[in-house]
């Protein structure tokens, strides 16, 4: 490949500080290079709720960050409205908590910014059927649900559109140095083995929890603390606003519901390093959030669960605190040059998926100073690719005129990006996947723009196989249309195994009842009737 | 580690495995493209629709609720009831005039009963058919059954005292079929019970059972006459102990099964004692009961088991009751759907599907070549005779035929 290797700033980590660092650099006009070791939003980014925090939940503890969140939430909306449903959330208070709390809670709110309004339980039992009905007390916050495998496919698109390159499944070896300068990176692309060097005078490491490591390869210390949060997908939605405890921030105190799922979490276990690669949800946490989540929503006791799944926050360690809730989650952006004399590298840091776009400007900042250039943030005016219009009705009428359910569907995921769908003949219109119905059209328009080379990428960036069956149907069928777009049949084989064993190792927390039905079922057609 | 010992969900939506064997028993789907099919509409749509109610596909309307989708369904899905539930949820859909006539079978009934053979005549004409689909596209090739001028229950009424002689009593809903267009039904229902030793009453004021209301937007109006005919089942069945005997599959479905379902609308304290009359009968016969046949008869029957019936799982006592009958030769024919679906198949948009869905049904039955078509369901009767040509009966009429006098 005939491509540049020399750039302004070389940008480590796809999840969504790198790829809003990358989308900001680029914006303001600078070379960027992002590389990602193995795929969009795998680590922290994309196991966590999907929350839109208003900030009420930090409120109490942590006002910086909750001022922080508030102020996002509201610039999100405005810039990534089709990553985003406005649902409001709810804080309730059970006869166990004390509803002394709440006062204490409302007050922290507004001293942050947050509209907490306090409201009737009979109100909250009206607006949110599914909430405990034995609440006391209930406060109206503005939280909301973000998918935040779109948000950073949109980020990282936006960068490409402002002339960015994004290098995935691409490990770092190895850093170039000049003296006390770092220059560029040596890589391994981990899917064909090459090797390459890339150059630049400023390189970000926005590698969350990995961080560390980077950190260490470059030769300098970042200490963070790996706090595993364990997590359930419901397989549908049994609420429409977020539902929250109003006490001090706990396990399993939150559940979200996102496109068609909701998802109740979390947990927090500080783990070693060396775990962070490969966590895993274990029966105890199971129980603690099926038994925390049903005091949210009864009806969780007896709901299907999906999956079960497990990310680890990049907290920045400060103090001694075992469980890591005490930390701030509040955003480190480390200038080694000035730190530990290590010129070239910034370590962005901290912070939340809420914040990341915050994250991005302070570390662009951080850059534009290095590299002497001056001009100004924008990306909290300007919509993210998809984003131009609020309504995806509106989109849907405009581009289809009577849309189908899946055109329906794509316009809700894609916002006005759904423009680029083929559509309007049987194959392109035909359903990949039935459960959350993605059409060929749709699966086609990610293969082409936003670097999908397995069944894993295609799911974050379609949400093929996150329904019900789990991958049962769609996966064949997608993975015939990978194999087309990259002319491999084999490669397409070996894909769709590990896209299957993939499914499994979050269905196996969980394994039990219809989801085992299921599982079984999805092996006898694949053993006895594909033969695989 | 506690695992969830069971999962529940509405309509068993998420107990769907995605196996898709609804969708290859889909009707619907065979002849028409614009249909998404049970699983889609159903269970996949659902999860959608708890999302925003936008994602609802006005396409549902082109489920016939023939139930077929949940008889094969392996995994209890009540699928054509999701559906239903869907439309009745968030369709804002008009119903359109033609729609209302379609619903209102016993308005429709009442007020053409007393001019019956004018009406007859009228609805026979080529021209009426041809305004009828001009003005509401009610499609110019359907034949409409035909009114009878005096109702089954004025009929039965003149009888009342003498069927109280009867030591035994069993209460009839009879629907507006039998009430207005077929009394001849109902008074051979009221022959083999007889013959049984049992007397046969009137609910107090039935009314239509409302599932042409249901399936055509109109779930209020359906709804009030649910509530209407539990009262008056609730005085047959808890104030005298009687059972309720019905001849029409779809009414026997809609009173035990769509009104919870569908209509949210309890009856679990009356709804075992509706029973379909040839499940009650062969159930009085298989514990001793005898009836005297005439030693001449002899008929060729072909069986047709309507899809609501299939849905009950009741068609084997109408198919035992007619093979018990001697002199009869009888065929079961294959089970599919003849495509009417009651009001569906009337209207303009639907007939070319609806006789697509039944040809498969007609072929067979001209094969057969049999004397009668045996059928529980007076709109698979009006769709096979008008597409076949060969003659439908009900199980319980052939039964009273073959009564020695």
């Amino acid at each position: 490949m005939n491509t540049p290797d020399t750039f302004d700033v070389i940008i480590l980590g796809g999840g969504i500080t790198g790829a809003g660092t990358q989308r900001d650099c680029a914006m303001r006009g600078l070379r960027t290079l992002l590389i990602e070791r193995s795929d969009i939003a795998t680590g922290a980014t994309g196991r966590n709720h999907g929350l839109l925090h208003s900030g009420a939940r930090y409120a109490v503890n942590d006002a910086e960050s909750a001022a922080e969140c508030i102020k996002e939430n509201m610039i999100l909306r405005q810039i990534a409205s089709h990553c985003i449903e406005e649902t409001d959330g709810l804080f309730i208070t059970l006869p166990e908590d004390d509803l002394g709390y709440q006062k204490t809670f409302v007050e922290s709110c507004r001293r942050a910014g947050i509209d907490a309004q306090v409201i009737d339980p009979d109100l909250a039992r009206r607006l949110e059927p599914s909430v405990n009905p034995d609440l006391i007390g209930a406060v109206r916050v503005p939280d909301g649900s973000v998918d935040p495998f779109r948000l950073c496919a949109a980020n990282m698109l936006d960068a490409k559109l402002h002339g960015g390159q994004v290098r995935l499944h691409t490990e770092v070896t190895g850093f170039i140095r000049e003296g006390d300068a770092i220059t560029g990176v040596h890589t391994v692309n981990r899917q064909t083995g090459e090797k390459r060097d890339f150059h630049a005078p400023v390189v970000v490491n926005a590698c969350g929890i990995w961080g560390h490591r980077m950190a260490g390869l470059a030769g300098v210390n970042v200490g963070m603390f790996p706090a595993k949060g364990a997590l359930l997908i419901f397989a549908h939605r049994v609420n429409n606003l977020v539902i929250n405890r109003c006490r001090k921030p706990s396990n399993a105190d939150i559940l979200v519901p996102g496109d068609t799922v909701c998802i109740i979490g979390t947990t927090s276990t500080r783990i070693p390093f060396e775990e962070c690669d490969s966590v895993a949800v274990t029966p105890e946490e199971v129980d603690l959030l099926i038994t925390e989540g049903a005091k949210l929503a009864p009806s969780l006791s007896s709901t299907r669960i999906l999956r079960a799944y497990a990310g680890v926050r990049p907290l920045v360690s400060a103090d001694d605190d075992p469980s890591g809730r005490n930390i701030s989650r509040g955003i480190v952006c480390l200038d080694h040059e000035q730190r530990d004399g290590l010129k070239g590298f910034v370590t962005i840091t901290g912070g939340k998926l809420m914040t990341y776009r915050l994250m991005a400007e302070i570390a662009t900042d951080t850059v534009c100073r290095k590299l002497g250039v001056d001009k100004p943030c924008t990306t909290a005016v300007t919509p993210l690719p998809g984003s131009e219009e609020k309504s995806y009705e509106a989109v849907a009428k405009r581009i289809w005129e009577s849309p189908s359910m899946a055109q329906k569907a794509a316009a809700a995921r894609l916002g006005t990006s759904a423009e680029r769908i083929r559509s309007g003949n049987r194959l392109d219109d035909a359903l990949v996947c039935e459960c959350e119905e993605v059409s060929v059209g749709e699966i086609e328009n990610a293969v082409e723009r936003l670097d999908v080379s397995t069944l894993t990428d295609l799911r974050r960036r379609t949400r093929v196989g996150m329904g019900t069956c789990q991958g049962e149907f769609c996966a064949c069928r997608a993975a015939g249309l990978l194999a087309r777009a990259h002319g491999c049949t084999a490669q397409a084989r070996a894909d769709l195994q590990d896209f299957i064993q993939e499914r499994w190792k979050g269905n196996f927390p969980i394994g039990w009842g219809d989801t085992l039905r299921e599982a079984e079922y999805t092996q006898w057609v694949y053993k006895h009737v594909l033969g695989l | 580690m506690k695992i969830q010992e069971y999962t529940v969900s509405k309509y068993n939506f998420e107990e769907c495995m995605k196996c898709t064997v609804c969708t290859v028993y889909c009707p619907v789907l065979q002849v028409n493209p614009a249909y998404p099919g049970p699983k889609q509409a159903g269970p996949d749509g659902e999860r959608l629709r708890l999302k925003d109610p936008y994602f609802f596909n006005y396409a549902l309307k082109y489920c016939m609720n023939c139930k077929r989708c949940e008889v094969a369904c392996p995994s209890g899905v009540h699928v054509a009831d999701l559906i239903q539930a869907a439309r009745i949820k968030y369709s804002r859909d008009v119903p359109k005039l033609r729609d209302r006539i379609l619903a209102s079978t016993d308005l429709m009934g009442s007020l053409a009963r007393p001019f019956a053979p004018v009406v007859n005549g009228v609805t026979g004409l080529g021209i009426t058919r041809s305004v009828l689909d001009a003005t509401l596209q009610i499609d110019h090739r359907r034949v409409f059954p035909k009114y009878s001028g005096r109702s089954f229950e004025a009929w039965l009424r003149r009888r009342a005292k003498e069927q109280a002689a009867y030591r035994e009593q069993v209460a009839y809903f009879h629907g507006c079929y039998v009430n207005y267009n077929y009394p001849a039904l109902g008074k051979d229902l009221v022959k083999v019970l007889n013959a049984l030793g049992v007397g046969v009453q009137l609910l107090d004021k039935e009314q239509c059972c409302g599932i042409a209301y249901i399936t055509n937007g109109m779930s209020d109006q359906a709804a009030k006459h649910a509530r209407h005919n539990l009262e008056a089942l609730r005085k047959a069945v808890d104030g005298k102990g009687l059972k309720v005997l019905t001849t029409s599959s779809t009414c026997t479905l809609t009173l035990r099964d769509e009104y919870p379902n569908l209509l949210g609308i309890d009856n679990s304290d009356v709804r075992e004692a509706v029973l379909l009359a040839t499940r009650y009968i062969y159930e009085r016969l298989e514990q001793g009961a005898t009836l005297h046949f005439r030693p001449d008869f002899r008929l060729k029957v072909a069986y047709h088991t309507p899809c609501h019936l299939e849905r009950l799982g009741w068609g084997v006592f109408s198919e035992r009751l007619l093979r018990m009958i001697p002199g009869v030769e009888f065929t079961l024919l294959d089970s599919a759907c003849c495509g009417i679906a009651g009001t569906y198949g009337f209207k303009k948009e639907n007939y070319e599907a609806s006789q697509a869905i039944g040809e498969a049904l007609f072929s067979q039955i001209r094969d057969i070549k049999p004397d009668v078509v045996a059928c529980d369901c007076e709109t698979c009767k009006w769709q096979i005779e008008m597409s076949t040509g060969f003659t439908v009966r009900h199980p319980i009429s052939i039964l009273a035929d073959a009564l020695e006098a």
